[in-house]
């Protein structure tokens, strides 16, 4: 429960906070951070792989490379959720698959697969963002600022 | 090598990540959207580059990847077209990975029905 929700909240309510968290099972954190280290890290070897394929097999640049990539690592991504085999990944690796890309082609995918019920429109349509919108919005609002210093500051350069 | 640095460093920073979700007790979102803030920043000070040209995908892959590009499109636009061009150029870079997320996960709707 949020602090300020808390302030607000009856004794009764507080007292049973209290007693809900005393009584909340410890996170093995240790074994969490390992395997979202080795996970994340995996991952990342994948896509380091698929970009190799491109500079090597297709003959791109390096920097040409980075689109591709990422466009595989959100098909394979979006494949593995339709198949219901990522949300078992994800629940095994945490952020080791929520931190790349994996995570925010996986937040899209469910989202929209999720909302089929409600619609293509105002279900699949709307609510694909739901989760990902977070991310795009934080993104482009520190990207405009960081952006706008960076061209008063030093203009041209 | 760039295997092992790709490794090492995709590794860290999801274990930045797992770090606050763990201690700080932070939902997933809220932990993705502030690495995609440390990205912005770090591509900003220009200290997010440098560590691509070592790490390769270790750097491109995790989200913090998604900040730096924002910032990167921004301010390369932003030195062609003055203010007009921080604007335009936000999405230049990452517009195919948003694109490809957008038609990929409307194709996993089509194909697919949601589980339990």
């Amino acid at each position: 429960m949020p602090k300020a929700q808390l302030k607000r909240a009856t004794p009764v309510m507080q007292a049973y906070q209290a007693f809900a968290s005393a009584r909340e099972p410890a996170r093995p954190m240790a074994r969490n951070l390992a395997i979202a280290f080795v996970a994340g890290g995996l991952v990342c070897v994948i896509g380091q792989a698929v970009s190799d394929f491109f500079v090597h097999v297709c003959g791109f640049s390096r920097k040409d490379a980075g689109n591709p990539t990422v466009a595989v690592l959100i098909a394979l991504t979006c494949l593995l959720t339709g198949l219901g085999v990522f949300d078992k990944i994800a629940q095994f690796t945490g952020a080791g698959t929520a931190i790349p890309v994996t995570g925010f082609a996986n937040a899209m995918a469910s989202a929209a697969l999720e909302s089929k019920t409600e619609g293509w429109v105002l279900g699949v349509g709307a609510n694909m963002f739901k989760l990902a919108g977070a991310v795009i919005v934080w993104g482009v609002v520190a990207a405009f600022f960081i952006g706008l210093l960076h061209t008063l500051v030093a203009p041209g350069r | 090598m760039t295997y092992l640095w790709a490794f090492l460093v995709g590794g860290a920073i999801c274990l930045v990540g797992q770090l606050l979700m763990d201690a700080f007790r932070l939902p997933p979102a809220n932990v993705v959207s502030i690495l995609v803030v440390a990205g912005a920043v770090l591509g900003g000070l220009g200290l997010y580059d440098p560590i691509v040209r070592f790490a390769g995908a270790g750097a491109t892959v995790p989200i913090t990847s998604f900040g730096n590009a924002l910032v990167q499109g921004a301010i390369a636009e932003g030195k062609a077209h003055g203010l007009v061009g921080v604007i335009t150029g936000i999405f230049e870079l990452t517009s195919a990975g948003i694109s490809a997320a957008i038609v990929f996960a409307f194709l996993t709707a089509v194909f697919f029905r949601p589980k339990g």
